[in-house]
């Protein structure tokens, strides 16, 4: 799927959150659904599991209107996290024009925080996309929980962020960080337009 | 040691107020004394008003008090994943004997055990064993025992057993006072009367009010307006914080998407780049007319800035010369408005081809003369071989021999065979075009004529689009330069797709003078054969059929006879017929063998028994001889001159 149809003056955007199982991807979805009007938005499609946790994967198809005299789409999509997924993960990730990587801040999680990025990059390896080119943001969630509970930023940029990308804490229950990362990802991947595709890793700077 | 027993959460830190002075009361006591006072101890509240940190502050006073206390937390939930693994890899004992070692137990977010029978009945046994022994379990859940659902009956008055308390929300002296707390452990100071104000708005737990408190310091830190009780509520609705907010009702207030959108907006503009949203245009502008845009749509995949008004004044010249073809097309025939070959600036060459095949079908070649088959043909030895050649040519037109280059004298039967093909050439379905047959002449004439008009394209088309092409009599093009060089284009057009082209001559091609070297070579390229004049066996046939065709009342024998002598073709054996039936006219009617006889003795330089020489033979021959010359005193004035 191309990013832009100059002739159709369409913009279609696929944006993935990706992220270990319960870290809070679908909790983003909803918290950008409950925003958004309901004429731009379509239905949220989500197919999830009696315990609530992302089966196959969410999908929330924004509708921005027209912008600069493109009609602009954004597609949202979550993967399911749990580690079994990985086929659905793969599918859901397939044409993807940017990542959003939703880490759980709690300090147990955090390998499966670094399990679920790993399994990010031999994603899009298998489908023969050098991860350096596509863009990515990550967002540290569940920041509002007990101090005592959670490793701070700092500490999980150290430990997840490699390649520096841009990075935003969040509480996506009650939507603190998710439009600035929402933002963010669309900033990275509304660059691509320039044509010379610009690598997110690079000079991108963090927003924080 | 899990982390919520590292000292993180502990009494001193914990603000107590009406709301959950009980609850905190009961703690203590357990933590003084596990097993002692309240067993099991079940504290129940809806999220973020601090169960967690109750638990976690019981588990650590505990433990301060008594080093060697083994002190277990484990929300339900990794109690489940633990049962599994231990039940999965047959170490299930391992997992009881691991929790009946434990002294203090604290279980958090026990409603999740609705419907999970398994870790219910394994829960008891562990509650079963702890309890008998005295040792303490610490539970803490979003609702009572009585609420949570699907839960076995002994399990519930096991959890109800002990003492059940409740967190409520907290009033605004605890709300200000964690504000406070809050404060001092960040080290932040706000305006006198923003925390209060704070404290005094709506809020559903103290992770909100928590979240109020972020939302408010982050402001502060951006420094744009300084904090004053009078915006705080200002500041905290557009965080949107509290979950009224969070949630609103359709049509309520959008800030943050609107936000976003504006930010989308200019990210748009920023990134868009000119000359692709220019060429974008030009696009939009071609596919609105109809036209297939690839040329351009490559263009627009380059990362490469092109010049996009030079692309598009190349793609508007083949427009336009589109349109010409397809104006000059639906001239000849309208159904052929707006096909897909007129659509497409990369594909004028086929458009050109089409319009030629228009013009051909409107305004079709020549066709060959319907009364010259090859049923009426008769065959015989002289030109058994041109009629082989010419069936293999039907066979299979276009790839057997091609050309076909058949000559003879005059009269044999050249022009009927050459027809003849054409004739059944066209019978055939798979044929691409018409057959277009001409004599030589005539394609000399039409040439000069569409010099003379001007229309010498439209000429050109009318031929390149036939099916096959048969030139009668080519040797007519001798000396004429531009006939021959049209027929070499011609000619080679239609050879290379694959297309029959069938000559005739009076002579073979290497004999025909003033012909440029490039199309003798390509007659001879194919096959050349030659017609003879008939032999006896033809002759009588020939003779036969003539009687026959003109009702002539003959006798037995006629033909026989007057095949005896030889004649250049079958145009001979007309006029030898002709004279026969005229004198039997004059005698009574009948040809009998004498009055042959005496016709054919009664000499005269037309006659077969006294048969002329070749030159006096084409003066006689009625097809050759030029009976009117329209220019004669032009032509005498000029020699005179």
């Amino acid at each position: 799927m191309s990013l832009v149809n100059y002739a159709a003056r369409e913009i279609t955007c696929k944006i993935v959150y990706y992220g270990p199982g319960r870290s809070g991807k679908t909790s983003n979805l909803h918290y950008i659904y409950n925003q958004v009007p309901g004429d731009r938005r379509g239905s949220m499609v989500s197919l999830a599991t009696q315990t609530d946790r992302t089966l196959f994967f969410d999908f929330l198809p924004l509708d921005l209107g027209t912008i600069s005299g493109f009609t602009t789409r954004f597609q949202l999509y979550t993967v399911p996290g749990q580690v079994y997924y990985a086929t659905t993960r793969k599918l859901v990730l397939q044409g993807a024009d940017g990542v959003v990587f939703v880490a759980d801040s709690q300090r147990r999680q955090i390998e499966e925080n670094v399990e679920s990025m790993q399994d990010l990059h031999e994603n899009l390896a298998e489908q023969g996309i050098d991860a350096r080119s596509v863009p990515l943001v990550i967002q540290y969630n569940k920041q509002d929980l007990p101090r005592e509970l959670i490793m701070d930023v700092g500490e999980l940029d150290d430990m997840l962020n490699f390649r520096g990308v841009p990075y935003h804490s969040g509480d996506a229950l009650r939507g603190t960080g998710v439009f600035e990362t929402l933002r963010s990802i669309s900033e990275l991947v509304l660059r691509r337009l320039s044509g010379n595709a610009m690598p997110a890793a690079v000079g991108a700077g963090r927003v924080a | 040691m899990s982390v919520l027993l590292d000292g993180r959460f502990r009494f001193d830190n914990y603000v107590v107020g009406a709301s959950n002075r009980l609850a905190v009361a009961a703690g203590r006591a357990v933590a003084e004394s596990p097993g002692a006072s309240y067993n099991p101890l079940f504290i129940y509240s809806p999220s973020g008003l601090g169960k967690t940190h109750l638990i976690g502050a019981i588990g650590f006073a505990a433990k301060q008090l008594q080093p060697e206390l083994v002190v277990e937390y484990v929300p339900l939930d990794d109690f489940v994943d633990q049962l599994h693994l231990a039940v999965s890899s047959g170490q299930s004992d391992a997992f009881k004997q691991r929790y009946q070692r434990v002294d203090l137990l604290l279980i958090d977010d026990v409603q999740f055990l609705t419907g999970r029978r398994e870790t219910q009945s394994e829960m008891l046994r562990i509650f079963n064993s702890l309890q008998s022994s005295g040792r303490q379990i610490v539970m803490a859940s979003d609702r009572p025992p009585s609420e949570i659902a699907d839960v076995d009956e002994r399990l519930v008055t096991r959890l109800a057993g002990g003492l059940i308390v409740d967190i409520g929300l907290p009033e605004y002296e605890t709300r200000v006072a964690i504000l406070r707390n809050k404060c001092a452990e960040r080290e932040m100071t706000f305006a006198t009367g923003v925390l209060e104000e704070l404290a005094r708005m709506p809020c559903g737990s103290v992770r909100e009010l928590q979240g109020a408190l972020n939302r408010l310091a982050a402001h502060e830190a951006l420094g744009e307006r300084p904090l004053t009780p009078g915006n705080v509520r200002a500041v905290i609705t557009a965080g949107r914080m509290t979950p009224e907010y969070a949630r609103p009702a359709a049509g309520a207030s959008n800030d943050e998407f609107a936000g976003f959108l504006s930010d989308i907006a200019v990210a748009v503009a920023q990134h868009v780049e000119g000359w692709r949203v220019r060429l974008g245009e030009r696009i939009a502008h071609w596919q609105s007319g109809g036209y297939r845009t690839a040329m351009l749509d490559r263009a627009l995949s380059l990362t490469e800035e092109v010049d996009v008004d030079a692309l598009d004044a190349a793609f508007a010249a083949g427009v336009a010369r589109l349109e010409q073809l397809e104006a000059q097309a639906v001239l000849l025939d309208p159904r052929l408005a707006g096909l897909d070959v007129f659509r497409d600036p990369e594909r004028v060459a086929d458009a050109e081809a089409r319009v030629e095949q228009a013009i051909a079908a409107h305004d079709p070649p020549p066709a060959p003369w319907p009364a010259f088959t090859l049923e009426t043909l008769i065959a015989g030895k002289s030109n058994q071989l041109a009629t082989r050649a010419a069936q293999s040519v039907l066979e299979s037109p276009g790839s057997q021999y091609n050309p076909l280059f058949v000559h003879g004298g005059p009269g044999v039967g050249k022009t009927h065979l050459v027809h003849a093909v054409g004739n059944a050439l066209r019978r055939r379905s798979a044929l691409s075009g018409p057959v277009a047959c001409v004599s030589g002449s005539q394609f000399v004439d039409e040439l000069i004529a569409a010099l003379q008009e001007g229309t010498v394209d439209r000429w050109r088309a009318r031929y390149r689009a036939a099916g096959a092409l048969i030139i009668d009599d080519v040797h007519a093009l001798a000396g004429k330069e531009r006939s021959q060089d049209e027929l070499f284009y011609l000619f080679n057009a239609l050879h290379s797709a694959g297309r029959q082209v069938v000559l005739a001559s009076d002579r073979p091609p290497s004999e025909i003078g003033e012909l440029e070297a490039r199309l003798r070579s390509r007659f001879n390229g194919g096959l050349v054969v030659a017609i003879q004049p008939p032999d006896r066996a033809l002759r009588e046939a020939l003779y036969a059929r003539s009687l026959v065709d003109r009702a002539a009342n003959a006798e037995q024998g006629v033909a026989a006879l007057l095949a005896e002598l030889p004649v250049s073709g079958a145009i001979e054996v007309e006029s030898v017929v002709d004279r026969v039936i005229h004198a039997a006219r004059a005698s009574g009617g009948q040809i009998t063998l004498s009055l042959v006889r005496r016709e054919l003795n009664s000499g005269g330089a037309a006659t077969p028994t006294s048969v002329p020489s070749v030159a006096d033979k084409s003066f006689l021959d009625p097809e050759k001889m030029v009976l009117e010359w329209a220019d004669l005193d032009g032509r005498i004035i000029e020699e005179l001159r």
